[in-house]
């Protein structure tokens, strides 16, 4: 469990945090929602410590990671795993490498142990026969994938996903969300998810955190989005003709229409 | 940012090449790595253009030599020396400032923008000692031994021009041999040495602390040669003022 306390940011002259509360649960995707530039991407690198906020606390579990040294944070990051909206896998290294290096960097473990983790990483996300392929030879959809097995590769306890489905086609973003809910639950990982695809949101099972304008406008399970009295985050949720549409027909089915 | 802010950045920087890298065996796996990368990637460029510049060298002094009363050996003297003192140094390290110093900061800007740095720092790497140290240590390393064949190279390129111009292998010999002094070794050993980490370095800063786009990435890139080829240029003169 993460508990985000009060989390400020600043660049320059320019407030992008202005107070953000809230508890990011465990076994649970927690999706943050928002326009663009809303400070989502912001709101999760100060959780990784990527960014350090200007006042607030952030504690996973327990402790306070805003208080920590660098040498305790690296302890909690070794806790983290990461997906990138880009992927950021390692252009030098073939898909094997990427998933194994975290294992070579921090683990005593034999290559047969290593070589059996990373089977059972890629596998788990439905990837096999790519081991030797490099990042630039493999579809976007993939490298999402490889991005995910990286990422759980150390049994993370905690998994950042920040715009997972950015740069994929609707088809390919159901499977990258299943795959997310699934690790998530038999991991029993505390997940965190940045989208701006309402799919997700609608589509996994879990919480929803909507800023807006760096602050937290509403939070709640994805079945109360759309029967929600929140002007902001209706006006969000419901810019698509599409999306519309099911609120009127939902709406029209309460009311036996 | 001013140079002051510029020059602690970098200082900071280079703080952590000496820090306890979080895997020694990894570490050294990129040393290995980035040695073929900056060595023998730029033996072949290095070598053809000591072994011309050594030869282009000949043929200019064997001209003038000929309105003088220098004895014709002089010229394998003199092509030693510039080659060894100046000419194989700092040439393969302006080189190696374009070719190293625009790869290096390319590579550390694309990994930069495209999240490969933060995604080593989330994992708990020290991004600065795993991605920057192994190319500063490895051209300190490469380098030398590069310079060492360029020089070789030179004297050879001299000697070929040099008996096509009619000096005979055996004067070119004697003027290699006359007056040899072992320091002048060792001035291109400093020389080559501080230019090895002035580029990488240079470029690594340059490329490390890239932000926003493909644009900024081609100007990290130019200021990577601009400012590598202008201190080793400043820190040649200061070498030379130092050690002659």
């Amino acid at each position: 469990m993460i508990t985000v306390q009060n989390i400020t940011k600043s660049f320059a002259d320019k407030q992008v945090l202005k107070g953000i509360s809230t508890v990011l649960e465990t076994g649970k995707v927690n999706m943050v929602i928002g326009t663009s530039g809303s400070g989502k991407t912001v709101f999760m690198k100060c959780l990784v410590g990527l960014f350090e906020p200007d006042s607030g606390h952030i504690l996973y579990d327990t402790t306070d990671f805003t208080e920590l040294s660098i040498k305790e944070k690296k302890q909690i990051r070794m806790k983290i795993g990461m997906l990138f909206q880009g992927s950021a896998l390692f252009d030098s290294m073939t898909v094997e490498e990427n998933v194994q290096f975290p294992l070579n960097m921090f683990t005593n473990m034999t290559a047969k142990e290593k070589k059996d983790r990373v089977d059972f990483c890629l596998e788990r996300v439905n990837l096999v026969g790519a081991h030797k392929k490099y990042p630039g030879e493999i579809s976007g959809g993939m490298m999402k994938r490889v991005g995910i097995a990286r990422a759980i590769v150390l049994n993370p306890q905690y998994l950042f996903c920040d715009e997972p489905n950015s740069g994929l086609d609707p088809q390919t973003s159901l499977l990258i969300d299943k795959l997310i809910e699934e690790i998530t639950t038999e991991f029993n990982i505390t997940t965190i998810m940045n989208t701006h695809d309402m799919n997700s949101v609608i589509g996994i099972n879990g919480k929803v955190v909507f800023l807006h304008q760096g602050l937290k406008a509403w939070e709640g399970s994805n079945k109360d989005v759309l029967h929600n009295d929140n002007q902001l985050l209706n006006d969000f949720i419901f810019a698509s003709e599409f999306l519309k549409e099911i609120r009127r027909e939902a709406a029209n089915n309460r009311l036996g229409l | 940012m001013n140079i002051l802010e510029h020059f602690g950045r970098y200082m900071v920087m280079l703080k952590d090449l000496f820090t306890r890298p979080d895997n020694k065996y990894m570490y050294g796996k990129e040393i290995f790595r980035q040695m073929n990368n900056i060595g023998v990637g730029s033996l072949l460029i290095v070598g053809i253009i000591s072994l011309f510049v050594g030869a282009v060298t000949a043929i200019q002094f064997a001209y003038q030599l000929d309105t003088s009363f220098l004895p014709p050996y002089i010229l394998g003297f003199i092509i030693r020396d510039s080659v060894i003192i100046e000419l194989a140094p700092t040439l393969s390290g302006l080189l190696l400032a374009g070719k190293v110093g625009s790869n290096l900061s390319s590579e550390l800007g694309t990994m930069r923008i495209s999240e490969q740095i933060d995604a080593l720092e989330i994992m708990g790497v020290n991004s600065r000692n795993y991605l920057l140290g192994p190319k500063i240590w490895a051209a300190v390393l490469i380098v030398p031994p590069l310079i060492i064949i360029a020089a070789f190279l030179g004297v050879s390129g001299g000697y070929l021009a040099a008996v096509n111009t009619g000096i005979s292998p055996a004067m070119y010999e004697k003027g290699l041999m006359y007056m040899f002094k072992s320091y002048n070794v060792f001035i291109m050993m400093v020389k080559s040495t501080v230019f090895a980490f002035l580029v990488a370095s240079i470029a690594c800063y340059q490329g490390y602390f890239v932000k926003g786009g493909a644009i900024e990435i081609g100007k990290a890139s130019t200021r990577a040669v601009v400012l590598g080829s202008i201190f080793i240029i400043l820190f040649d003169y200061f070498i030379t003022l130092l050690l002659t």
